[in-house]
């Protein structure tokens, strides 16, 4: 091998952290939990003397191998039940201690929300880097929505951890679906909220397979609001500049229906068109994220293509727990990353996997 | 029969006197060092003024900005013990991890984590470490720390442990006020045990401030009910004031929306309240003041209150207006604030202030005008300019759409307001100095609740939500609403996400007329 220089590591600041916790908000899509708390814990992480660092993707050796990290449970559990801190660390050792191997760095699942600080904590505490990438470019609400296990990644073996010290390891799963199952279950048990770390994954296929640059963006986008609202600019004509997305609509909430079911957020969104779009109606179909965007019931943007809420005043994205009748938004569409639109990640990730049978997926590039 | 309403501000104490719709007196005196004066004045003055028999007044309504005040200058806090309960949960973020330094310094900075707390479900998270609080109890008496705080994990939906901590707390120390967690807010832990903290370090100061109105009224012979405002508009009882000071945090600006839409009959419009120091900006919807959507800051510190979102700037009558060496003219956010009658230069004084801005350009009388003729020009246009500017851009902030919405201008500093902000008109009701205190006065009573429901045993949504309205009215009526004018103005169900056994969150708000002043 060629005489390989150290990897250059970007070192986070807190106001890197600061516009992280806006940006992955934002790629959240309406879900993902609210990443207030985890900046809060990166930012004590630093005070105590801890690096939070990311390097690039392509800087990793083939063979090396890599673990990912996120929380797994109820946000709401998580606002109220705070981490004990160092769960994320307790998976990571565990698997490497069950496998006999050493991760180089730490890989977030879902940049979209609260799991875009977990990785970089658990790195941290384990003196370790995170990967500027992660597996969605985005949130989804279930484990297997990850461009890792589309793509071909077993997570099994894997560890649990709650904030007690339990720990579980899941040692097989017969299916990606058998294990978001099986984990799910654990967690509930351990309280709705614990952290789980994945079968390592190599450096290659990292590489070939996770959405890249994910971590630069998200905190791009956060500094783009914030630069905008310091210059009393519109941050969301800031958020699509920045992204290069495209505003849809700006309306009023008009109706909110939501219902649990099958262990998830559903509902619908209704708006009544302001400004630009005044005299249109638009809706939103949620579960857990904002999936389907419709004007004039006529669908106009499809999951995985990102739909964003945003306040319009603030630029702020508005999870879908907090959307509330009256508030005025602005629905900004993303296209997705391309490794979420081949027909094997659609199987997944596209309309059908979340069961809206007569809804096909057309990029919102594409004219309909 | 007559009501009174009355404004305690940092500066001025307003009184208002209303019979039914119709303001029949509304003044402003000088607030006091303590305070009861300051009150009594503003009230003998009304009644004299109003000639009115005081044995008519069924009411009085008192507004304060007192507590937010001493939360934002760090200013009359007792030290707190902050006690969480919940390790090994949230052992990474101690209490009060996210406060200003000097906030946290200004409450002691005595955070305490120790085992226990819930699941969502209710089951124990660990047992309570009583030995634990024991050994907090001592420290207590030792350090001479005025109140606790008291937070667990999950109480919101199970209060025991929070109900034993303070057991055991005042079984050491009798004479401690506890603040139970799940008394002061919702889900959410950081915020509700900030809140907590704040209004167990508030407990001393509202315990004098709520005397020092009582014995106002009785020197003012005023032996009627009275009440104070809370952040949403409606009313608490004295007496609980004094067990929850930041119940009322955000009643300043409430009280002053709901006074403009009063005054002038809009009900859609942006209200500026110019005070002396700054400016709050808010929109008004439906005639109520539009909530703020996400968490608010108060003081540097995140609380989960329902608020109006309201927008501060720092302008007002008292700012400083000033020259920099390259000629920039800026107009505060420094400011003499009530000091304005002594050092502005229409008072005499020696010091620029906006209002000096505002009578030099003919906006406003008052004080002494030749005392600004000599101004230079250039630098009082410059100034106006600035001031119109400020305003203007807060105002955009607040504005909802294209839409051409008034603009209301209250409160004592709406002199510095131009007759027109952009395309906007700008309107300016009469008594406009004192809508704070008509705020106050014609404030509502509420009843809420909020908690967790299993959608079990054939128990249906719709279920629950009429069993937390049933219950919300109770208590509106419990606390004095007239039933026949009780309306629901907040009805919200959230499914919680992942939970087994159906829970799902209500959250329902009722309000109405106090009794013997509606219609």
């Amino acid at each position: 091998m060629a005489n390989k220089s150290q990897p250059k590591l970007w070192v986070l600041t807190e106001e890197d952290i600061d516009a992280l916790e806006i940006g992955s908000a934002i790629l959240g899509t309406g879900g993902g939990g609210n990443p207030y708390i985890g900046k809060l814990r990166a930012k004590q992480a630093m005070r105590e003397g801890l690096k939070l660092q990311i390097m690039d993707v392509d800087d990793v050796d083939d063979d090396a191998l890599v673990v990912s990290v996120g929380g797994i449970g109820a946000p709401v559990v998580g606002y109220e039940r705070l981490k004990e801190g160092r769960e994320g660390l307790r998976c990571l050792r565990t698997l490497e201690d069950r496998l006999n191997f050493n991760a180089v760095a730490v890989v977030c699942e879902e940049i979209g929300g609260q799991n875009s600080m977990e990785p970089l904590i658990t790195a941290a505490l384990a003196g370790l880097p995170v990967l500027d990438c992660d597996g969605m470019g985005r949130a989804f609400p279930e484990m297997q929505m990850v461009t890792f296990s589309i793509y071909g990644h077993r997570t099994t073996p894997s560890a649990l951890c709650d904030l007690h010290g339990n720990t579980v390891i899941i040692d097989h799963a017969v299916s990606e679906l058998w294990h978001e199952r099986m984990a799910r279950a654990a967690t509930v048990s351990q309280g709705g909220a614990s952290v789980l770390a994945s079968a390592p994954m190599k450096g290659s296929f990292v590489k070939q397979y996770a959405i890249k640059h994910t971590y630069t963006q998200a905190i791009a986008l956060g500094r783009a609001v914030l630069k905008a609202r310091a210059e009393f600019r519109d941050p969301v004509a800031a958020v699509a500049e920045q992204e290069k997305g495209k505003v849809v609509f700006t309306g009023k909430i008009q109706d909110l229906k939501r219902h649990l079911s099958k262990g998830f957020v559903f509902g619908e969104a209704h708006l009544n068109g302001i400004d630009a779009y005044e005299g249109d109606e638009g809706s939103i179909v949620i579960q857990n994220e904002n999936l389907i965007f419709r004007r004039n019931g006529k669908v106009e943007v499809v999951v995985p293509d990102l739909i964003i809420v945003l306040d319009v005043e603030t630029g702020e994205a508005i999870t879908t727990e907090m959307l509330q009748y009256g508030q005025r938004v602005a629905i900004l569409a993303l296209p997705a990353p391309e490794l979420l639109k081949t027909p094997e990640a659609l199987e997944v990730v596209g309309p059908r996997a979340f069961g809206f049978d007569d809804v096909e997926y057309i990029p919102m590039s594409v004219e309909r | 029969m007559y009501r009174i309403g009355v404004d305690v501000g940092g500066t001025n104490t307003d009184a208002v006197i209303l019979k039914d719709r119709e303001v029949v007196v509304g003044l402003k005196r000088p607030t006091t060092a303590d305070v009861t004066s300051g009150v009594v004045n503003a009230l003998e003055a009304a009644i004299t003024q109003a000639g009115i028999d005081r044995k008519l007044i069924s009411a009085v309504m008192i507004g304060t900005t007192h507590f937010t005040n001493a939360v934002v200058e760090r200013r009359h806090l007792n030290k707190v013990a902050a006690i969480r309960i919940g390790l090994p949960a949230a052992a990474c973020l101690p209490p009060m991890v996210d406060w200003p330094a000097d906030l946290r310094e200004a409450v002691g900075d005595y955070g305490y984590m120790i085992h226990g707390g819930y699941e969502f479900d209710g089951r124990e998270l660990h047992p309570l470490d009583e030995p634990a609080l024991i050994q907090i109890a001592k420290e207590i008496a030792d350090k001479d720390i005025r109140a606790a705080a008291v937070t667990c994990i999950f109480s919101p939906i199970q209060q025991n442990m929070e109900e034993r901590a303070k057991q055991i707390l005042q079984e050491y120390c009798p004479d401690l006020p506890v603040v139970l967690s799940s008394d002061i807010g919702r889900m959410g832990l950081l915020e509700r045990e900030s809140a907590s903290i704040m209004n167990a370090s508030l407990l001393e100061l509202s315990e004098r401030t709520i005397d020092a109105f009582s014995e106002a009224l009785v020197s003012c012979e005023l032996h009627c009910p009275f009440f104070i405002t809370q952040n949403d508009g409606t009313l608490m009882a004295a007496e609980s004031v004094k067990r929850f000071p930041v119940q009322t945090f955000a009643s300043g600006p409430t009280n002053s929306m709901r006074g403009a839409a009063f005054l002038t009959g809009v009900k859609d419009a942006i209200v500026v309240d110019i005070g002396g120091t700054t400016s709050d900006v808010g929109a008004l919807q439906h005639g109520f003041p539009r909530q703020a959507s996400t968490v608010v800051d108060v003081g540097g510190v995140r609380t989960n209150f329902r608020m109006p979102d309201v927008f501060a700037i720092g302008l007002g009558g008292g700012s400083l207006v000033e020259q920099g060496a390259d000629g920039k003219v800026t107009v505060g956010p420094k400011s003499v604030g009530y000091r304005i009658l002594e050092e502005g230069l229409v008072f005499g004084g020696n010091t620029l202030t906006a209002s000096d801005i505002a009578v030099a350009t003919g906006m406003a009388e008052m004080g002494d005008a030749s005392k600004v003729a000599d101004l230079d020009p250039a630098l009082v246009e410059a100034a106006r300019a600035r001031m119109a500017e400020m305003l203007e851009r807060a105002v955009e902030r607040s504005r909802l759409s294209a839409a051409p919405l008034p603009v209301i201008a209250v409160g004592g500093g709406s002199i510095l307001m131009p007759e027109k902000l952009g395309d906007l008109e700008v309107v300016r009701p009469e008594n406009y100095a004192v809508a704070n205190a008509v705020g106050a006065a014609i404030a509502q009573i509420s009843g809420d609740v909020d908690r967790i429901f299993a959608l079990e045993n054939g128990l249906t949504r719709e279920d629950c939500l009429r069993i937390a309205e049933e219950e919300a009215r109770a208590k509106a009526i419990a606390a004095g609403a007239q039933a026949d004018t009780i309306e629901l103005i907040e009805k919200e169900d959230v499914p919680l996400a992942y939970l087994p056994g159906h829970a799902t969150r209500i959250r329902v708000k009722v309000v109405g007329e106090m009794g013997q002043i509606g219609g």
